[in-house]
């Protein structure tokens, strides 16, 4: 929550302080702000302390249509002139560009020559966090400056693959607005002014045995940091640990608990599943491994035209909120929260889960006849399937998944359990609910906040940040000066994990080691390691030596005198190398089940909103990034901003339209937020996403959106049911990448321009040609007035296949952080200037109520027949001998014509300066291989032509051609689901061939004769004939040939 | 030609020129008006036409400054106001070419009036169409690239583009009708350099005039270049805006890509720049009092002309819709559904109401002869062929082949800023035009007086 309730009058720093500060809000009357409070009737929800004193400052940012940040250009005061002055204070802080080395050893990934060649990247493994997962990666590194994150292929989280916050990372790292040094008091200190406070404090309560002393982290996957504490907890015994993670598996361990009686991590095999149900489960896009599980699953849907290799799987959805693994799905049912449990319950009943009683389907009638087929298809394909709930479930629905997949023989084939990944499983709710009593009851004395935002996310019943007022020292570490920080004395600046020694696991168990590409930016930044290391028995060792000790101790103890050999192996490789963690039987107990049941019969009726991590900024902590900012949302394509997403007919009900203002209150609380009519939406509820509305996240982030935690609540951290919405007053601009005007007729012409071909299996089966039939006329290859090219050497090409795109954005951010491709700011995204190489279209299909959802990734065809290619009158856009279409930046004057002429619009110019070649920091994130564009220059795609040359130069040198899978483009390396694959189409042996070569292949458009290089292997989905034949995804193909 | 002289009635018309006129009080006239005293509206109409012009030139370099993000223009549509209004006035330019050269060359004495008004008009209007298309490019200083000049980098401008074909049309014109408009003036100028009353005024007039002594020697050449020039210019009127038109139908989306474009552009063309015509004489005829050199019947003829181009333009339209809906192409049949029924459909009913059914009201004479009548339907076809031009840039290309980038145009007060503001700059020229030089050709209109018919024996027997 954007600040707390304050009613305690001693709203100061604590009784050391000389000087009470009012928090966060300098020149605010806090007087007046408790007066207006007394003076208000009943409880009141106020968004921030500036809005409770109606400050002029608040009332102006109320009126603005866009938050300060976010409206960049034209007018007034610019971001850029905020990068400016943030550039001017870097130069001051001494920091010159580029290569801060590690001190310590750090072992390049072997891709190339021991020793730094100028001008060739160096590759290091190491692993990202995210709110208890982690993702093993590649990290480019140039000259010592890391630019680029790729996957691991040895990494079993990532096998080569990444998601849109990998990507992303490489901005978080140069963030402008990262926390510079120690303060206390708002005022510069040093790690040894802290220290020297802390060991004080420590001291006292030695003889305590640690009474008092608290530390706070987010879910912790390291197991040196859990070592560390574990250490601390040992000497001083009363002190306690603590952990919140606002987007965490609460459901999953509640469940676990429930069911088995014992924490467990669960592993999923989607490539061994040939049926898949999710109930409210995004698990192709969230949840730990889902990098893993979105190959393995769209490894069984490239089975159906990828000949020899195991049939095509079969997915049900059944949620409330449309999700992106929905729009994979072959049959799809939105039912409002309480539908899903009902359904869960009945399906376990149909199962013939012992202890499962059905729900009550009475409200849903489709929902009945899904219970059977549904349940036939899982019986006859016991141990070949899985019920998988998602993170965002009731424990319930987790339960009873537990339960079906037990019953089905799926526990021990295709989901496996396993110790608890994480370093210590808790119940979080309890933990964090537990500081927050104790906070206010005066028991804690010393807080160490490792990490996370509480005071922005913790849920709002509790009133934590009231709470922590109490607390007499506390010490908040964190990247930026974010809410938290405003609310404690003492702020460490934490360095980024590219920055600082680590470990970690990830889902199945793995043990890594995250090794830094560079020395922290600013010197000052520590890891939580070096922090705890403070209260260590060594005060003066370093991330290096501390993980470094860990592991022989314990990953690698194994390895005796050869620990050096080893440890170097796992650096180098990024993985232990010691395996995944033991399965082991659980089975779940048998009155679990029957809880679950009723559990799922009490889920009241009303209606709910659902609360859901933000696809781009998660829990809020991404919100200063401007590539997560800006990427367009999967389903509503929105960007810089949250809205209440409403079904069509739900929104219809209450007088709302897209971009109209709701009223949202629940708990005695009201918000207001704009609305987001999305197609697919169950009825009956409603959908915020969270990590919007930051005060504190920076210049980019702050202020955008609404934050909506102060309606998140302890009991209710996924659906708060019994809300009420009403009208607001008033719009809202919202910046969505593809128009919500007349969706109606969007979904119309795109069926019949055929722009997304699908079919089914069954279809494809009968007739393999259904794909080409389906477009119009496509012109012969003589028909063209230009002799055709010659390739001697290579042709490049690339295909997409549409039944493995799950639509995640990896790609679109890998392109980003690749290309240097600039953030352009809401208000140009609202005017259709978004500068993304490739995006993801999103077409609906079929009814508005229960629409198929298509995603297609579109980047430059490079046609063969370029219409732009014609057009530009300087010839600044040619036809380049292996095909590509080339844009020459430098000799373009920029008359639009060609984009104007491109019928796939993916070129994208630059209408201002979007590029920012001001801010030091922000230099250092560009790849150096790639040109930056400056204002009134066209660019798009490039097919990452840097990387063949690149390609082409270790060829050369070599003389060879070219190997296939050799050149690899930013967005298929990026690709969780290997949806993309690229190549050289004169060889006759190569993978984009053998993609191409499928009855399947199709050209975007191609009867206006532009010949496309890029290509589309048509969406098949594989629907369960009883269901009637996947009614949302079959129908459309009429319209005129 | 021939057949129009051998016509029985051609003496029967009413006068080109009225009676009481000779050359004396032709040259008087129309040198008064320069040598006057500024008349008080004049001075107000400059004010107020030379601040919408200081308007232009913030919007200029603030567009220089920032870049031509602060239009309205994005992806997918790439050309907005820029575009449109550089072909707005490009068409405006064509009824100057027309009524100089081409009705010179059929000998329609009537255009002897308005000439030398129109080719100013021409010119002024390619001034502020020419303005567009260099500063709608992103980097407008780089413009020169577009010109095939030999230069280092060894690059030839792509001459398959129609841009390039565009720059050689409209440079090709604003020169031939620069060349043309000076010309016609040299003899006038030396008249103005006659009567000079001041030594400045002598100065700069006999400067331009170019020693012209108006020896037959002089007027045979004058007569020779003023004939090639006119042959010249002839093709132009054609040719420029088939060529603009290709920017449009040589490209592949819907709605630009269409065989009738260059017929249907040099009609709306020549259609604008009578509209335009009308638009600037009507209002000048009582300011000046030249009543009886720009008379009824000039502007009689000039309706009559904007009435045919008008229905050519009308049936421009409906073959496109015809045209639209028989090639049964899903993008075509769309894009004509969307011009009528989608967002911008007011556009397009006012492009109707305006372009065609309004001037429909030409065919009755009541309303040709009515100077009031004229001018309201000359703004009627300046504002709808703008409109037109709208409809063709904007509405093809917001929604075109792929439904995932189709958005909406909204012109920014930049881009209204830039098109007022040339229409500032344009009243401007004109302005300083009436007031400094002939608005009227006085020579030729000097042979156009009932004196100069003298050798014709029928008139020489009428005035006897």
């Amino acid at each position: 929550m954007g600040s707390p309730h304050m009613g305690s009058p001693e709203m100061g720093w604590n009784e050391q302080q000389e000087s009470p500060r009012e928090a966060g809000a300098p020149g605010l009357d806090l007087a007046q702000v408790r007066e207006k409070l007394a003076a208000a009737e009943g409880p009141e929800y106020w968004r921030s302390i500036e809005e409770l004193a109606d400050t002029p400052e608040f009332r102006d940012m109320v009126h603005r249509e866009f938050p300060r940040q976010a409206s960049e250009w034209p007018e007034g005061v610019s971001r850029r002139g905020f990068l400016e002055l943030s550039a001017a204070s870097l130069a001051l802080a001494g920091l010159t560009a580029c290569t801060r080395q590690p001190e310590e050893k750090i072992v390049p990934y072997v891709r190339q020559p021991e020793e730094l060649v100028p001008g060739r990247p160096l590759f290091y493994a190491t692993s990202m966090e995210l709110a208890g997962d982690s993702l093993g990666v590649l990290v480019e590194s140039h000259m010592g400056r890391p630019t680029k994150v790729e996957g691991n292929p040895e990494h079993p989280a990532s096998l080569g693959a990444t998601d849109v916050f990998a990507q992303a990372s490489i901005l978080g790292l140069y963030d402008p607005d990262r926390s510079q040094s120690v303060t206390h008091l708002e005022r510069i200190a040093t790690w040894g002014d802290f220290s020297t406070a802390l060991l004080g404090r420590i001291q006292a309560l030695k003889a305590l045995q640690g009474e008092g002393l608290r530390i706070l982290t987010q879910t912790v996957l390291s197991p040196t940091l859990a070592a560390q504490i574990e250490d601390v907890l040992a000497r001083l015994p009363k002190a306690r640990w603590h952990q919140w993670e606002a987007a965490g598996a609460h459901s999953a361990r509640a469940a676990a608990r429930a069911a088995f009686g014992a924490d467990a991590a669960i592993r999923y095999d989607f490539a061994k599943a040939d049926v898949v149900v999710a109930l409210d489960a995004d698990f192709l896009t969230s949840g730990p491994g889902w990098v893993r599980h979105a190959r393995a699953f769209a490894g069984r849907r490239k089975a159906a035209w990828k000949k020899g290799e195991a049939k095509m799987n079969r997915l049900y959805a059944v949620e409330s909120s449309p999700t992106v693994t929905s729009t994979q799905a072959d049959h799809r049912l939105a039912l409002p929260p309480q539908g899903v449990a009902a359904f869960a319950a009945s399906l376990a009943a149909a199962v013939g889960v012992p202890g499962a009683a059905a729900g009550d389907l009475g409200a849903f009638a489709q929902a009945a006849s899904w219970v059977a087929a549904v349940a036939e298809d899982l019986k006859a394909h016991r141990g070949a399937s899985i019920v998988i709930a998602g993170d965002c479930a009731p424990p319930e629905l987790h339960v009873l998944a537990h339960a079906l997949n037990e019953a089905l023989g799926n526990a021990g084939a295709t989901v496996l359990y396993t110790e608890p990944v994480e370093a210590r499983a808790e119940d979080q709710i309890a933990s964090i609910r537990g500081l927050t009593e104790d906070m206010r009851a005066g028991k804690v004395d010393t807080l160490l906040i490792l990490g996370g935002n509480p005071v922005y996310d913790a849920p709002a019943d509790l009133g934590f940040a009231e709470a922590l007022l109490k607390v007499p020292f506390r010490a908040h570490l964190s990247m930026h000066r974010d809410e938290t920080t405003a609310w404690c004395p003492w702020h460490l600046p934490a360095s980024h994990f590219l920055e600082a020694w680590s470990d970690t696991r990830c889902f199945d168990g793995t043990a890594a080691v995250v090794q830094p590409l560079i020395e922290p930016l600013y010197p000052s930044a520590k890891s939580a390691h070096e922090v705890m290391a403070l209260l260590g028995a060594t005060t003066d060792a370093t991330g290096y030596e501390l993980v470094r000790g860990h592991w022989q101790r314990t990953v690698l103890a194994g390895a005796g005198a050869g620990f050096e050999a080893a440890w170097r192996k796992a650096v180098h490789d990024g993985v232990a190398g010691v395996g995944a963690a033991a399965s082991k039987a659980v089975p779940v107990a048998a009155d679990a089940v029957a809880r679950a049941c009723a559990a799922a019969r009490e889920s009241g009726g009303g209606m709910a909103l659902l609360f859901r991590p933000d696809p781009g900024l998660y829990d809020g902590r991404f919100a200063n990034n401007g590539w997560l900012q800006e990427v367009p949302r999967p389903l509503t394509k929105l960007t810089w901003d949250n809205a209440l997403l409403l079904s069509p007919r739900e929104a219809e009900k209450l007088g709302l339209a897209t971009e109209s203002i709701a009223e949202v209150a629940a708990g005695g609380k009201k918000l207001a937020l704009p609305v987001w009519v999305l197609p697919g939406h169950a009825e009956g509820c409603a959908t915020v996403h969270l990590g919007w509305g930051r005060s504190r996240a920076g210049k980019v982030g702050s202020g955008v959106g609404v934050d909506v935690y102060p309606l998140r609540t302890s009991a209710a951290l996924w659906q708060a049911g019994g809300v009420t919405i009403t009208k607001g007053s008033g719009e809202h601009t919202l910046a969505s990448a593809q128009t919500h005007q007349d969706i109606e007729l969007q979904t119309r012409e795109a069926t019949k321009r055929h722009l997304v071909r699908h079919g089914t299996v069954e279809q494809f089966e009968k007739n393999p040609h259904f794909v080409g039939e389906m477009g119009h006329h496509t012109p012969a290859a003589d028909e063209t007035m230009y002799p055709p090219h010659a390739y001697n050497g290579y042709s490049w090409g690339l295909a997409i296949d549409l039944s493995s795109c799950v639509g995640c954005n990896a790609c679109v951010v890998a392109c980003q952080s690749e290309n240097n491709i600039p953030v352009v700011g809401k208000e140009q995204v609202a005017g259709a200037r978004e500068m993304h190489w490739i995006r993801i279209d999103r077409y609906f299909q079929g009814d508005l109520d229960d629409p198929a959802v298509h995603m297609q990734p579109v980047m430059c065809m490079h046609c063969e027949l370029a219409p732009c290619e014609v057009v530009c009158p300087v010839a600044a856009t040619v036809h380049g001998p292996e095909g590509l279409n080339e844009m020459v930046y430098n000799r373009c004057v920029g008359t639009r014509y060609c984009s104007n002429n491109c019928p796939y619009k993916v070129r994208r110019f630059n209408f201002l300066l979007y590029s920012d070649f001001e801010t030091e920091v922000l230099r250092m994130a560009k790849n150096p291989d790639v040109t930056i564009r400056s204002r009134g220059v066209m660019e798009k795609c490039t097919y990452c032509v840097q990387r063949i040359n690149l390609a082409r130069i270790d060829a050369k040198r070599e003389g060879r051609k070219i190997k296939d899978g050799e050149v690899v483009t930013a967005c298929q390396q990026a690709c969780p689901a290997e949806a993309i694959v690229f190549g050289d189409l004169n060889d006759a042996g190569s993978e984009v061939n053998s993609w191409k070569a499928s009855e399947l292949n199709y050209g975007l458009l191609d009867d206006l004769n532009t010949r496309p290089r890029t290509t589309y292997l048509a969406k098949l989905s594989n629907p369960n004939p009883a269901l009637g034949g996947g009614a949302a995804h079959s129908s459309g193909h009429e319209g005129d040939h | 030609m021939a057949m129009l002289e051998a016509s029985a009635d051609r003496y029967d018309r009413p006068p080109v020129v009225g009676s009481p006129h000779d050359a004396a009080t032709v040259t008087d006239q129309v040198s008064n008006i320069v040598y006057g005293r500024t008349p008080l509206w004049w001075l107000g109409t400059f004010a107020v036409a030379f601040s919408i012009f200081g308007v232009m030139t913030i919007s200029i370099f603030w567009l220089l400054i920032k870049g031509t993000g602060i239009w309205g223009i994005n992806v997918p549509v790439g050309w907005g106001f820029a575009i449109i209004n550089f072909v707005w006035w490009i068409g405006i330019g064509h009824a100057g070419t027309l009524i100089s050269a081409i009705l010179l060359l059929l000998r329609q004495e009537w255009r002897t009036s308005i000439n030398r008004f129109a080719e100013a008009m021409t010119l002024f209007a390619v001034a502020c169409a020419g303005l567009f298309p260099l500063l709608h490019t992103g980097r407008p200083w780089l413009g020169y690239w577009l010109l095939p000049i030999p230069n280092t980098m060894g690059m030839w401008p792509n001459f398959r583009s129609p841009l390039i074909w565009d720059v050689f049309a409209v440079t090709t014109y604003a020169t031939v009708s620069a060349l043309f408009w000076f010309t016609g003036l040299i003899p006038d100028l030396a008249t103005f350099r006659d009567h000079a009353k001041n030594k400045l005024a002598r100065t700069i007039y006999g400067i331009a005039s170019m020693g012209w002594r108006g020896s037959a020697r002089h007027w045979h050449n004058y007569e020779s270049v003023y004939l090639l020039l006119a042959g010249l210019s002839t093709p132009l009127v054609l040719s420029v805006h088939t060529v603009v038109s290709f920017d449009f139908a040589m490209s592949i989306v819907p709605g630009w890509h269409t065989t009738i474009f260059p017929p249907y552009f040099v009609a709306g063309a020549v259609y604008a720049g009578f509209a335009m015509v009308l638009t600037l004489v009507i209002p000048l005829r009582p300011l000046f009092k030249i009543q009886d050199l720009i008379t009824e019947r000039h502007l009689q003829n000039m309706a009559k002309v904007m009435l045919v181009t008008g229905l050519i333009v009308a049936y421009g339209y409906a073959m496109e819709l015809f045209v639209g809906w028989y090639s049964g192409h899903h993008a075509e049949k769309f894009m004509l559904e969307n011009r009528i029924t989608g967002p911008y459909w007011p556009i397009w009913w006012s492009l109707i109401l305006f372009n065609v059914a309004i001037p429909q009201l030409l065919w009755a004479k009541r309303n040709r002869t009515s100077p009031m009548a004229l001018f309201a339907i000359s703004m009627s076809i300046n504002v709808g062929m703008w409109l037109e031009r709208f409809v063709i840039v904007a509405t093809s290309l917001h929604r075109d082949y792929l439904v995932s980038s189709w958005d909406m145009y909204t012109p920014t007060k930049w881009d209204w800023g830039l098109y007022l503001g040339t229409i500032g700059f344009f009243l401007t020229l004109m302005l300083l035009f009436i007031r400094y030089l002939p608005m009227i050709a006085i020579f030729e209109m000097r042979t156009l007086t009932p004196g100069a018919k003298v050798k014709h024996p029928e008139t020489h027997a009428k005035a006897h």
